[in-house]
C-alpha cells in the first residue's frame, strides 16, 4: 500500500463502543500503534473501566470494595469518553453510532466490544421479585452484598457453573445457608465435564453447600410485598430463600445492532479471524471490527465452528489483534489465534485452564489426584491434547499449555513425579453426549463464565 | 522554578493467567497483595500512594511479571466528565 494510505489508517476517526476491559486495552494499543486521529470511547456503565472477576469473590466477601476494582489505565490515550451513554443504533453505510441520549457519533473506523451481560430470570417466573440477583456489573455486586450482609436465612443459587460456584464459595465466606440447583450432575460439567465436575462436587459439599444435581428451578414465588419467598424446583420440592443469585450464562449485547445488517445476535457478533465484522450473509465489513466477549470468530485451531471466549486474557489478546488490524494495510493484518485460557478461585482453591477442555472426549488425571487439593487434568480429542485444568498447582501449566499448543498425543507422555504409574483416561462426562462421543458445538454452547 | 508534575495515581492489575503464586508480591507490598486460600491471589486494585515504593518492588519481582501498573496522567474518565 502507499504510505499516504498508510498514514490514512493511523488518522481519521476511531469510535469504540464499549468501555469495559476490551474497549480500554484497544484504545490503549491504537495509540501505541500510531493511531493519532480522533479517539471515542462509548460505554453503557457510568464508571471508568473496572474488573469484574473480583465482583464475585472479593467484593461479594467484602474484602475489596468497588472503589477499588479501578483497572488501570497503562498510557494517556487522548480520547473523548462518553460513559453512561448507551449506544442505541449503527448505520454501517452512514458510519454513525446512535446513542440512547439522541446524539449520533460519526466514525470512519468502529471497534464492537460491548461484551455481555448476565441472562436475567425470567419475568413470568418471578424475575422481577425483590431479592432475586443477577452478577456482572459494579451495580449488582453492590445490591447482592447489601442484600447478603443483611443475613438471609438462605441464600439459592441457581447455577454451579464458574460464577455459581464463586457466589456460593463467596456466600459460604460469609456463614450464609446455601442451596445450589445445577441442571446437569454436576458442577462446572459443561465447562469442564463430570469428571472434574465430580471433584468440585466435592467442594461444595465440604463447605456445607446444600447441592442439588440435575435439578432446576421451576419457578420463584414471592411474598405479597413482592419479597422472594421460596423456589419451586424441578423435582417439586420447595426451598425457602430470601435471596436467588441467577447464574445461568451470559447474553452478548448485540441489541444495538439490529437493523444494522451485522452478523450479531445473543450469541455474539461474527467476524473474521483478522476481528473484521461479517454481515449477516457473510461479508467482511471493511471499517467494522470486533474484540472481547462479544466476538465470535473462527479460530484457525478449531475448524469448523465459530468460537466465543469470555474470558479476560481474550479481552486483552483481541483488544490487541483488532488495534492492529484497525491501523495495518492488507499486508499486515493479524489473525486471532490465541490459546485460551483463564481462571476461577473458588473454594480457596485456585483453578486455571488451558486450551478448550470442553472440545474434549476424553479426561485423565496426570498430576495429584482428584480427591487430594492439587491435581492437574489434561484432555483429549481423537487422541491429541486440547486442554488442561489445573486446581491449586500454578506453576506447572505452562508446560502443559506448550504441549497442547503442538497438538501433542493424549494421553500425554509426562514422567511426573506425582503422577499416577499408568495413564488410564476416561470418557470426560460432559453433559448432553452420548460417552465417548465428540462434541457437535462445544464452542458455541453457553459460555461457561461471563467474566472470566 | 519548575516544578515536577504528579505523579500518577497508583494503580495496578495482575494477570491471574500468567499468574504463579510465587508470592513475591506479597513480601513485597503485604498490605496491597494477599493470599486468599493457599494459592488465590487477592490485591488492591487502588492503593494509597504511600506504598508507591513498594508496590513497584512487587512489579519488579514478580518472578512471570504478572503484574501492570498504570500509566496514564490524564484525569479518570467520568461518566459527565466529557463533552468535547
Amino acid at each position: 500500500m502507499t504510505a499516504s494510505a498508510a498514514a490514512g489508517l493511523r488518522t481519521g476517526r476511531i469510535v469504540v463502543v464499549g468501555a469495559s476491559l476490551a474497549g480500554l486495552r484497544a484504545a490503549e494499543a491504537l495509540r501505541d500503534e500510531g493511531f493519532t486521529g480522533e479517539l471515542t470511547l462509548i460505554g453503557a456503565e457510568p464508571h471508568a473501566p473496572y474488573d469484574r472477576p473480583p465482583l464475585s469473590k472479593g467484593v461479594l466477601s467484602g474484602r475489596l470494595n468497588c472503589d477499588h476494582i479501578v483497572l488501570p489505565r497503562v498510557r494517556n490515550i487522548d480520547a473523548r469518553w462518553l460513559l453512561g451513554t448507551p449506544a442505541t443504533g449503527l448505520d454501517v453505510p452512514g458510519r454513525r453510532v446512535e446513542l440512547a441520549d439522541g446524539r449520533g457519533v460519526a466514525y470512519d473506523r468502529l471497534l464492537i466490544a460491548t461484551g455481555t451481560r448476565a441472562r436475567p430470570w425470567p419475568v413470568q417466573t418471578g424475575g422481577r421479585l425483590d431479592g432475586v440477583h443477577v452478577l456482572r456489573t459494579r451495580e449488582d455486586a453492590e445490591r447482592l452484598r447489601g442484600a447478603l450482609v443483611a443475613g438471609p436465612s438462605r441464600v439459592l443459587v441457581i447455577g454451579a457453573g464458574f460464577t455459581g460456584g464463586e457466589v456460593t464459595s463467596s456466600c459460604r465466606e460469609l456463614g450464609l445457608a446455601v442451596t445450589v440447583t445445577q441442571r446437569s450432575a454436576t458442577p462446572l460439567a459443561s465447562a469442564l465435564g463430570g469428571v472434574i465436575g465430580r471433584a468440585a462436587a466435592d467442594w461444595y459439599r465440604e463447605a456445607g453447600v446444600d447441592l442439588r444435581p440435575h435439578t432446576t428451578v421451576r419457578t420463584l414465588e414471592g411474598h405479597p410485598s413482592g419479597r422472594l419467598r421460596r423456589a419451586v424446583l424441578s423435582d417439586g420440592t420447595t426451598v425457602d430463600a430470601e435471596v436467588a443469585v441467577v447464574a445461568t450464562g451470559a447474553l452478548a449485547n448485540t441489541e444495538w445492532l439490529a437493523g444494522s445488517g451485522l452478523a450479531a445476535d445473543h450469541r455474539g457478533v461474527v467476524s473474521d479471524a483478522g476481528c473484521r465484522a461479517l454481515t449477516a450473509d457473510g461479508r467482511p465489513v471493511e471499517d467494522v471490527f470486533v474484540a472481547g466477549d462479544v466476538a465470535r470468530w473462527p479460530h484457525p485451531r478449531y475448524p469448523g465452528q465459530l468460537m466465543r471466549l469470555d474470558h479476560w486474557d481474550n479481552a486483552v489478546a483481541q483488544a490487541h489483534t483488532a488495534a492492529h488490524n484497525i491501523t495495518h494495510g492488507p499486508g499486515e493484518q493479524l489473525v486471532h489465534r490465541p490459546l485460551p485460557a483463564f481462571w476461577s478461585q473458588q473454594f480457596g482453591r485456585y483453578l486455571k485452564s488451558i486450551g478448550v477442555p470442553a472440545l474434549a472426549d476424553q479426561v485423565v488425571v496426570t498430576q495429584g489426584s482428584l480427591d487430594r487439593r492439587q491435581f492437574v487434568a489434561t484432555y483429549g480429542l481423537h487422541g491429541r491434547l486440547v486442554g488442561a485444568v489445573a486446581v491449586d498447582s500454578p506453576r506447572v501449566l505452562d508446560g502443559y499449555a506448550a504441549l497442547v499448543e503442538a497438538g501433542a498425543p493424549f494421553p500425554p507422555v509426562l514422567g511426573a513425579t506425582d503422577g499416577p504409574a499408568h495413564l488410564d483416561p476416561v470418557d470426560a462426562a460432559f453433559p448432553g453426549r452420548a460417552a465417548g462421543s465428540t462434541p457437535d458445538h462445544a464452542l458455541s454452547a453457553p459460555a461457561p463464565t461471563a467474566h472470566r | 522554578m519548575i516544578t515536577q508534575p504528579p505523579p500518577p495515581p497508583l494503580r495496578l492489575v495482575v494477570d491471574l493467567n500468567r499468574c504463579q503464586s510465587y508470592g513475591q508480591c506479597v513480601y513485597a507490598a503485604p498490605t496491597v497483595f494477599r493470599f486468599h486460600g493457599e494459592e488465590s491471589l487477592e490485591y488492591d486494585y487502588t492503593p494509597d500512594a504511600g506504598v508507591r515504593r513498594e508496590v513497584a518492588r512487587a512489579a519488579a519481582a514478580c518472578p512471570v511479571q504478572a503484574i501492570t501498573l498504570g500509566g496514564a496522567t490524564e484525569p479518570a474518565p467520568t461518566a459527565s466528565g466529557d463533552d468535547r
